[in-house]
C-alpha cells in the first residue's frame, strides 16, 4: 500500500490470490464433476491430489522437465481412479467409504515414497505475464498467470461443450441419471463409471502437480490444505456444471485470499475466520437451495450423495 | 445413501432344537470370518509392498507386534492411542445405523475441546477439580452434540446431505478454534503455539489407577457399551435400526424419523465432543491446534471396520492404536518412513471395505440355504 494504490490493493490481492490459489480447485472439481456426472462419487481425490503432487515433483526432479512430471502425475491419478472404479462396481460396496480409504492409502503412499524428494529442487512450471501494460508491480505480479490456470479454463469450456454435444458426454449423462436406462441402451454403466473415475483421478493429479511444481512449488507432507476434500462441495456448489466449477474455484480461491489481503492493509480482526469463508459460503448455499422433498437441481439421478 | 443396517433377528435358542444353535452360530460367524479373512488379505497385500521396497515383512510384523502389544509399556501406549478413537468411532457408527454417513467428527472434537477449556477458565480455584472436570465434560459434550446435531437437523429439515455438511462444519470448526485461541482465549504466555491458559496440574484428568493410561480409555469403553445397549436393546435403538434399513417403512409405522436423526447425530457429536474434552483435560492441558490431530478422520475408519457395531469398535480401536503406536519403532529399526503405518491402514481399510461384497455369498453362513440343496 506504500506504493500508492492504497485500498485498491485489497481487491487486487484477492484477484491475484484467486488466480494463484484456484488452479488446483479447478482441476479437482472438474475431475470430480466428470466422476459425479457418471453417477458415482469419489471422496478420495485428496489422496490422488497429494500423490499426484509427489509424483509430479519426483518425476520432474529426475527428468528435469516439469511437463513430464505433470504427465506422470496424470497417469498415477488415473490408476487411483481405476482402482476406485473397479472396487465400487461390486455390490454392497459403499463408494463414499472406499473414497475415504483411498484417500488414506494415497496420502500414506505419497508420504512413504516421497520422503527422498523433500530436499531436491524440481524445475517449476512456467507462467505467462499478462500485466506488461501496467507500471504497477502489484498489477504485474497479480497478472502473472500459470499455464495450468489457462489450461483449466479452456478445459472447463471444453467439458461444458462436450457434456451437451458429444456422444461421450451424452453417454456419461445417461449413465449418471439412470443405470437402467443406460443398460436398456446397451451401455455398461460400470465401464463408463470406471473410465469416468479414472479421468477424474487424472485431472485431480494435475491439481496436485500445480501445488508441487508452481505454487507453493515444493514437495512436503503438508502440501495440500484439503483441496481434494473440498472438491465434492465445490461440485455441488457448481451444480455439476464445468463452467460453474471454474467460477466456484475462483470464488473459493478469492475467499481464501480475503484474510491475508485485509491483513495487508491493517485489518487483522477475524483473520482466521476468513479461512472459513469458502466453507460457510458453500454451506449457506446448500442450505438455501436444498429441499427435503426433491433432489438438488442438476444433480445426476444415480448419485448416492444427493438422495 | 444407504448403509446396510444389521437387522438380523435375535437368536431363538431352543433346547429342543439343537440345529437352531448351529444356525445361530453360522450367522454370527459370518462377520467374524469375513473380517479376519479381509485383514489377512490386507496384510498379504501389504507384505508384497514391503517386499517390493526391499524389506522383510516378517521383521516388520514382528516389530509391529513388539511396538504395539509386545510389552506392558507398549500395550499402555496402544491403549492411550485407542482412547480417542473409541469416541470418534462412535461419532460415525451411531448415525450410520440410521443410514447417515457423518465424516466431520473432527469438528466436534476440536470445538468440544475448546468449549471444555473455556468452561474451565473462570472456575479454576473457585470450585474443586472434580466438579470442574464434570463441567468441562458437559461443556464439551454439549458443544459437540450441537455441532454434529446441526448436520442431522439440516439433513432432516432442509435435505442437506449430512456427509458434506459435516465436512464443511469440520473446516468451520477448525477456523473457529484458530480464531478463539489466537484471540480472546489466548494465553499471552503461549508464544510459538497459541493455546488457552493451561490447566493447573491438580485440575488435570489423571490416569486409571495402576496404569499409565488416562481415564479417557475407560470413558470410551463405557461409551461404547452404553451405545451398544441403546442400539441393540432399547425401543429407540430398534426404531433407529428400522429407519436405517428402510426410511419409508419407518415413516409408515409412525416412527419419529426426524427426532431419531437429530437425536442420534447429536448423541454422536456428544461423544466426539467428549473426546475433545479428554484431549484437553488429560493430554494437552489446554486447547490448541493439536486438537485437530485427525482423530475424527481415523474414527471413520474405526467405525467402518467395526461395521458400525459399538462393541466391535473396542477391539478395532485398540488394533489401530497398536498399529499407530508401532510407527516409531518401525522407523527406527527398519529405516522405513513413519508413513508405513498409514499405508498399512489404507490397505487394510480398502480390502476390508471391498470384502463387504462377500456378505451373503457363502452358503455355510446362511442356514436358509442349507435345506434347499440338501
Amino acid at each position: 500500500m506504500e506504493d500508492g494504490i492504497g485500498i485498491w490493493g485489497v481487491p487486487l490481492a484477492i484477484l491475484a490470490g484467486a488466480i494463484r490459489v484456484s488452479t488446483p480447485f479447478i482441476f479437482v472439481s472438474l475431475g470430480e464433476a466428470i466422476t459425479e456426472r457418471s453417477g458415482r462419487i469419489n471422496l478420495g481425490l485428496e489422496g490422488t491430489l497429494v500423490f499426484g503432487a509427489m509424483t509430479a515433483y519426483a518425476v520432474a526432479v529426475m527428468s528435469g522437465s516439469p511437463y513430464i512430471g505433470v504427465l506422470a502425475a496424470m497417469a498415477t491419478g488415473a490408476i487411483f481412479g481405476l482402482v476406485h472404479g473397479f472396487i465400487c462396481k461390486f455390490p454392497k460396496v459403499n463408494d463414499i467409504a472406499i473414497g475415504i480409504a483411498m484417500m488414506q492409502f494415497g496420502l500414506g503412499l505419497a508420504f512413504f515414497l516421497g520422503k527422498p524428494f523433500i530436499q531436491p529442487v524440481a524445475p517449476r512450471l512456467p507462467s505467462i505475464s499478462l500485466g506488461g501494460w501496467s507500471d504497477l508491480p502489484q498489477v504485474q505480479s497479480a497478472l502473472t498467470i500459470n499455464v495450468l490456470f489457462i489450461v483449466g479454463g479452456l478445459l472447463a469450456l471444453a467439458l461444458w461443450w462436450a457434456f451437451r454435444n458429444t456422444r461421450i458426454g451424452l453417454i456419461l449423462r445417461v449413465v449418471g441419471d439412470s443405470s437402467d436406462a443406460a443398460r436398456a441402451m446397451g451401455l455398461n454403466p460400470d465401464t463408463v463409471r470406471l473410465l469416468a473415475t479414472a479421468a477424474g483421478g487424472a485431472l485431480a493429479a494435475i491439481g496436485g502437480a500445480y501445488l508441487s511444481l508452481y505454487y507453493p512449488g515444493s514437495w512436503n507432507e503438508g502440501i495440500s490444505s484439503g483441496q481434494g476434500l473440498m472438491a465434492v462441495a465445490l461440485v455441488i456448489f457448481a451444480r455439476w456444471n464445468p463452467i460453474g466449477c471454474f467460477l466456484a474455484a475462483l470464488l473459493f480461491g478469492g475467499a481464501g485470499a480475503l484474510g491475508p489481503a485485509l491483513q495487508s492493509v491493517g485489518v487483522t480482526q477475524g483473520y482466521y475466520l476468513f479461512y472459513a469463508a469458502p466453507y460457510v459460503l458453500t454451506l449457506a448455499i446448500l442450505i438455501a437451495t436444498s429441499s427435503p422433498t426433491r433432489a438438488l437441481v442438476g444433480a445426476p439421478g444415480a448419485l448416492s450423495i444427493t438422495k | 445413501m444407504t448403509i446396510q443396517a444389521n437387522l438380523s433377528s435375535e437368536p431363538v435358542l431352543s433346547t429342543r432344537n439343537p440345529s437352531a444353535v448351529l444356525e445361530w452360530l453360522a450367522r454370527q460367524a459370518e462377520p467374524v470370518v469375513i473380517s479376519l479373512g479381509a485383514i489377512l488379505a490386507g496384510l498379504a497385500l501389504f507384505s508384497i509392498f514391503i517386499v517390493l521396497v526391499g524389506k522383510s515383512p516378517i521383521d516388520l510384523f514382528k516389530l509391529m507386534y513388539t511396538g504395539g502389544f509386545g510389552s506392558w509399556f507398549s500395550i499402555q501406549n496402544s491403549l492411550s492411542r485407542a482412547a480417542p478413537l473409541l469416541l470418534t468411532g462412535l461419532c460415525v457408527a451411531l448415525p450410520a445405523r440410521l443410514g447417515l454417513v457423518i465424516i466431520g467428527g473432527e469438528g466436534a472434537v476440536v470445538l468440544g475441546g475448546v468449549a471444555a477449556a473455556a468452561a474451565a477458565l473462570p472456575l479454576i480455584g473457585v470450585l474443586p477439580p472434580a466438579i470442574v472436570l464434570v463441567i468441562m465434560a458437559v461443556a464439551g459434550m454439549i458443544m459437540g452434540g450441537i455441532w454434529i446435531g446441526l448436520a442431522g437437523l439440516l439433513r432432516h429439515y432442509r435435505g442437506v446431505n449430512e456427509t458434506i455438511s459435516s465436512l464443511l462444519l469440520a473446516y468451520i470448526a477448525i477456523a473457529l478454534m484458530n480464531h478463539v485461541i489466537e484471540g480472546v482465549l489466548r494465553d499471552p504466555a503461549s508464544l510459538n503455539k497459541p493455546s488457552t491458559t493451561p490447566l493447573p496440574a491438580d485440575y488435570m484428568l489423571g490416569n486409571i489407577p495402576g496404569m499409565d493410561v488416562n481415564w479417557g480409555l475407560a470413558i470410551g469403553v463405557v461409551a461404547c457399551i452404553v451405545s451398544w445397549i441403546i442400539i441393540e436393546t432399547t425401543s429407540v435403538g430398534f426404531a433407529a435400526r428400522i429407519a436405517g434399513g428402510n426410511v419409508r417403512a419407518a415413516q409408515i409405522q409412525g416412527l419419529p424419523v426426524g427426532q431419531l436423526i437429530v437425536g442420534f447425530t447429536a448423541l454422536a457429536g456428544t461423544f466426539a465432543g467428549l473426546a475433545g474434552m479428554v484431549e484437553v483435560a488429560a493430554v494437552q492441558g489446554s486447547a490448541n491446534a493439536s486438537l485437530a490431530a485427525g482423530y475424527g478422520y481415523t474414527g471413520i475408519l474405526v467405525a467402518f471396520l467395526a461395521r458400525h457395531n459399538p462393541l466391535a469398535i473396542i477391539p478395532v480401536a485398540i488394533l489401530l492404536g497398536g498399529i499407530d503406536a508401532s510407527g516409531g519403532l518401525i522407523q527406527r529399526r527398519l529405516g522405513l518412513p513413519d508413513a508405513t503405518v498409514l499405508v498399512l491402514q489404507g490397505t487394510l481399510f480398502i480390502v476390508i471395505l471391498f470384502c463387504e461384497t462377500l456378505y451373503g455369498r457363502f452358503k455355510m453362513f446362511n442356514p436358509d440355504l442349507w435345506k434347499r440343496s440338501a
